[in-house]
């Protein structure tokens, strides 16, 4: 790592704005300034990647550049669009879109978004906007001179050589903790190479483009206080950050009184220490735990019944905790669908329900999470990865409810990683299984157990 | 695991035999194919011990190494395996039929109709396991870069004329074999476990003679202890009955009659006497391990033919005909050897090409069987039910076009959100799509149909669904279309380490290095 020093811990004198904006400050001058063909930013959960995004974007178009924006689906495309027609509303911006899927129509309150399945008749926009895979269908276009690719962790290897050619030069943002992509076929024939087409695109441009600046921003404004040092310990301990806010500024409580029930209890404890674990009866169960669902039901519909209330440096007076700020995260679809109509039977709405890999890049004030391992039997690659925990335990700006069967850690113990070591694969650190039990052991001191 | 399966494999512990996965066929099985039963050296890396080989199950060809480390038989057993399979590889080069396509005109740069050639069926080559398939990409790794005497007078150690296009051919039926559906290599194994689910582990499913046992056992026994015999009962003379179906050999057998049988030749050999006695017992011996599991992959085959093709099975088989007409070009053209190593477009252009044809097999093989299909129902992926009302409407002005709303009534839990699209496949095969309105109460779904319904303002007939029909719609696609091109691999961006040198230097790259001696290159 270059660029950025590591922010001191315990250090009263950390001054989290200046921090971020120092980093902030050397990404743009590289990029705009740097002699090196790619800038790679490395975020943790909720530093300011899309604001760093839409920052890079503005200063390039206000110098009189053209640049293209990739990113990986859809929604992230609508979301970033958005962001800076609002941050610029005279910015002249192209949505470039698949013919079979029109852009959210929330778009067209901004009049300088200009939307086309072909990019000819977006080409003299400062800012083109599209998904890694729409891109890949874009040719005979002059290329551009800049490029932001936005989620650059999660793009794979093989979508990267698609649309590598259309751009001179690149920021890469993204968050290397969350989760790698994927294959559904094997691809071990050419794992060790550098171009692995299955590799996450970061991997394969630093491979190839060793002395590339690389940055990252240190300030999670995500993240409260209780939460930042768990997840820059357990998921990123080469590359620790920060909290932007400290340990008063953001509170949570409740206008309702609790009933003693373990429901309201983990939620008390959530609200004071940030996170709870609700622990339920040891058991091998099947995915969709009937029992396990029924306890995330419960612990959301008295979490809006009691009316939680949020104070934080967004607004120090009290906001309510609405449906629409509480997520619940899983790690499987079906499992998602069963919270889903567990939620409906007790006339909750609202509440996003979604899987790790949907989950990702949302922020809410509080989650509950069912884990990964929560009564299984084994202790499979896909349930360790380290990425899909992260995901799960870094989505909240207050507090995060785990809902889990107790014996995960000698579940754990018991499965220790398998995975064949590939020749030329660098190990990557720390492994799910390291992970998940250093988040094991700090919601163990906050474990409330399942009465029924 | 799926659901499913699991269940089947718990049935198929209580009632002691295998319970089936499939009710049709989902692999293309050919009227000739060959079948290659390979055997390798104990502690010796790709130095081939012997095969059986064959289109004839009752007269296979038995090819033995007597003395694997003499490096001179092991090229003798190669040339002789080169001369039974290359026959036969290419006996299906010259059979072809025109079939029409579009090509980029290179003059003009429009896509101008043209007619390709396309062989009217292809080899097909049968292993025990799949480390049988592993076996053969191995000797293709281990031949296609010899040179031969012809290509290279002064080559010390020229290898037989035909191996390294054996080595060649190899190669691509190995490659061939990693793409989900494909035909040309398949393992009697994986096919077995793909129709069949047994009550033992996905490990002991491997062993050939244990999966037939549980799937078709003798008279009088049961799948658990046939399948036991099979894998541990051994004779009086200590030697497994059902021998392991390669390429490993039991290290009993290895140990207890090999070793002696090899040392007595070795010592013929030695002593100037006629070795051919000595060789003629490493033969007999060799063919009592192979032939049981010859016999059995025949066995799986005439299981699997009892088996009615799927309907998806010959379009797969077709895309391995176009796989195989590929290489035979290739070869024509006097192309060199496929590379070491893939460079990074030909490795995304391969996984691309592999994760269409996933998505292609798994849609296929629902739409072909029911209890696939099943499973996708039981997760989520698809729903059946009865129409229980259809209202024809219609797009809004100035082009009206027929947007049904088809209410279905089902106990499936599909994983639907507004606005999701579901397909069914129409009575002639093509797919209709729908559009998911809501579910106006539990156990009911409301679609509105968008396509397939002929080119009118009245649909055609039978397009749309009418109260009463049984319909079945999946949310996954039925024929999924790849992703977008891959640049040329001379094109390859400076993210992926730029063009491969072959193309920046302008002449071919010169083979990669010998790897510099160790130490441990002479232990």
């Amino acid at each position: 790592m270059t660029g950025t020093a590591e922010p001191a811990r315990n250090d009263e004198d950390f001054d989290p704005g200046a921090a971020a904006a120092l980093a902030t400050g050397r990404i743009l001058h590289d990029t705009r300034q740097g002699t090196k063909r790619g800038v790679v930013v490395d975020s943790p959960p909720g530093a300011g990647k899309s604001t760093l995004v839409v920052r890079a974007a503005r200063e390039l178009a206000d110098s009189g550049e053209q640049l293209m924006i990739v990113a990986q689906t859809n929604a992230q495309v609508d979301d970033l669009t958005d962001r800076l027609a609002t941050a610029d509303p005279g910015l002249a911006i192209g949505r470039l879109h698949g013919t079979d899927s029109p852009p959210d129509p929330a778009l067209d309150r901004h009049p300088q978004v200009a939307r086309s399945p072909k990019v000819a008749e977006l080409r003299g926009r400062q800012v083109v906007i599209a998904t890694a895979a729409k891109w890949g269908f874009v040719k005979d276009v002059e290329p551009w001179r800049h490029a932001i690719v936005d989620e650059a962790y999660q793009m794979r290897s093989d979508a990267l050589l698609r649309v590598a050619g259309l751009f001179e030069r690149a920021l890469f943002v993204g968050d290397p903790g969350q989760l790698d992509p994927f294959s559904v076929v094997g691809a071990e024939q050419w794992a060790g190479l550098s171009y692995d087409p299955s590799a996450s695109a970061v991997v394969t441009l630093l491979a190839h483009n060793p002395d590339l600046p690389q940055h990252r921003l240190p300030v999670s404004w995500r993240l409260p206080a209780s939460a930042a040092p768990l997840i820059s310990d357990a998921f990123y301990p080469d590359t620790r950050f920060r909290s932007g806010t400290g340990p008063g500024d953001r509170l949570m409580s409740f206008t309702g009184p609790g009933d003693g029930g373990a429901a309201d209890r983990v939620l008390d404890e959530a609200a004071a220490a940030g996170w709870g674990l609700l622990e339920l009866p040891a058991r091998f169960t099947p995915r969709t735990d009937p029992e396990a669902v029924g306890a995330v039901a419960a612990v959301v519909r008295r979490l809006l019944e009691r009316g939680g209330r949020t104070v934080s440096e967004r607004s120090p007076q009290p906001q309510p905790v609405t449906a629409d700020r509480v997520a619940v995260g899983t790690a499987h679809r079906d499992q998602a669908a069963a919270v889903r109509s567990a939620l409906a039977r007790l006339g909750v709405t609202g509440v996003t329900v979604d899987t790790a890999n949907r989950l990702q890049g949302r922020e809410f004030d509080v989650t509950v999470v069912l884990h990964p391992l929560s009564g299984r039997p084994d202790a499979t690659a896909f349930h360790l990865e380290t990425g899909r925990l992260c995901v799960l335990a870094s989505r909240h700006r207050h507090a995060c409810v785990v809902v889990c069967r107790a014996g995960v850690d000698t579940l754990l113990d018991d499965h220790p990683s398998t995975e064949p070591l590939q020749l030329g694969v660098a190990v990557k650190f720390p492994d799910g299984w390291e992970a998940n039990h250093a988040v094991l052991a700090l919601l163990a001191e906050h474990r409330v157990r399942w009465d029924g | 695991m799926s659901v499913m399966s699991t269940l089947a494999r718990a049935q198929a512990v209580a009632a002691g035999r295998a319970q089936p996965l499939a009710t049709v066929r989902h692999r293309w099985l050919s009227q000739r194919p060959m079948v290659l039963v390979p055997l390798t050296t104990a502690g010796e890396v790709g130095a081939p011990l012997g095969a059986l080989v064959g289109t004839d199950r009752d007269a296979p060809r038995l090819l033995v190494v007597p003395q694997p480390r003499d490096r001179d038989l092991r090229a003798a057993f190669l040339a002789e395996l080169a001369g039974v399979v290359l026959p036969y590889l290419t006996s299906y080069e010259d059979e072809v039929a025109g079939e029409p396509g579009r090509e980029t005109d290179p003059q003009t740069g429009k896509k101008v109709a043209v007619e390709r050639e396309l062989c009217v069926d292809a080899p097909q080559l049968v292993v025990p396991n799949p480390a049988g398939a592993e076996y053969v990409r191995l000797l293709g790794r281990a031949t296609r870069f010899r040179r031969t005497a012809e290509e290279d007078p002064a080559e010390p150690y020229p290898a037989p004329s035909q191996v390294p296009l054996l080595g060649r051919w190899f190669t691509h039926y190995g490659e061939r074999a990693r793409t989900p559906g494909s035909a040309l290599l398949v393992s009697a194994t994986e096919l077995l476990t793909r129709h069949w689910a047994t009550g033992q582990s996905n490990l002991e499913d491997q062993h050939l003679g244990a999966l037939l046992a549980w799937i078709d056992p003798p008279p009088g026994s049961t799948g658990p202890v046939a399948a036991a015999r099979a894998q541990t009962g051994r004779g009086p003379d200590g030697l497994l009955l059902s021998p392991p179906a390669g390429p490993a050999t039991d290290p009993v057998f290895d140990n207890r009659v090999l070793a002696p049988a090899m040392s007595a030749y070795d010592a013929a050999r030695t002593a100037g006497h006629d070795p051919s006695a000595a060789a003629g017992r490493v033969r007999a011996l060799l063919e009592s391990q192979l032939r049981p599991a010859w016999d059995d992959v025949w066995r799986a085959l005439d299981l699997l033919r009892a088996l009615p093709a799927g309907g998806h099975v010959e379009d797969r088989w077709k895309r391995d005909r176009w796989s195989y007409t590929g290489h035979r070009d290739r070869v024509r053209a006097g192309e060199p050897p496929q590379p070491r190593r893939d460079d990074a477009v030909a490795a995304a252009q391969k996984l691309a090409g592999r994760e269409t044809a996933q998505a292609r097999l798994e849609a296929g093989e629902a739409l072909d069987d029911p209890l696939v299909m099943a499973e996708r129902r039981l997760v989520g992926e698809a729903f059946a039910g009865p129409v229980t009302e259809s209202v024809l409407e219609y797009s809004p002005p100035p082009r009206p076009r027929p947007r049904p709303l088809v209410t279905v009534a089902t106990d499936d839990r599909p994983h639907l959100e507004e606005g999701v699209r579901v397909y069914r496949a129409l009575p002639e095969g093509r797919c209709q799509e729908a559009e998911f309105l809501g579910s106006p109460r539990p156990g009911l779904l409301c679609l509105r149909v968008l396509n397939g319904m002929g080119r009118g303002k009245e649909p055609d007939p039978g397009t749309v669904p009418q109260p009463g029909d049984a319909t079945c719609w999946t949310l996954f696609e039925h024929a999924p279309r790849g992703g977008a091109e891959l640049p040329d691999a001379e094109a390859t961006p400076w993210t992926h380490g730029g063009p491969p040198t072959a193309f920046s230097s302008g002449v071919p790259a010169a083979a990669d290095p010998a790897d510099d001696v160790t130490v441990e290159d002479y232990l």
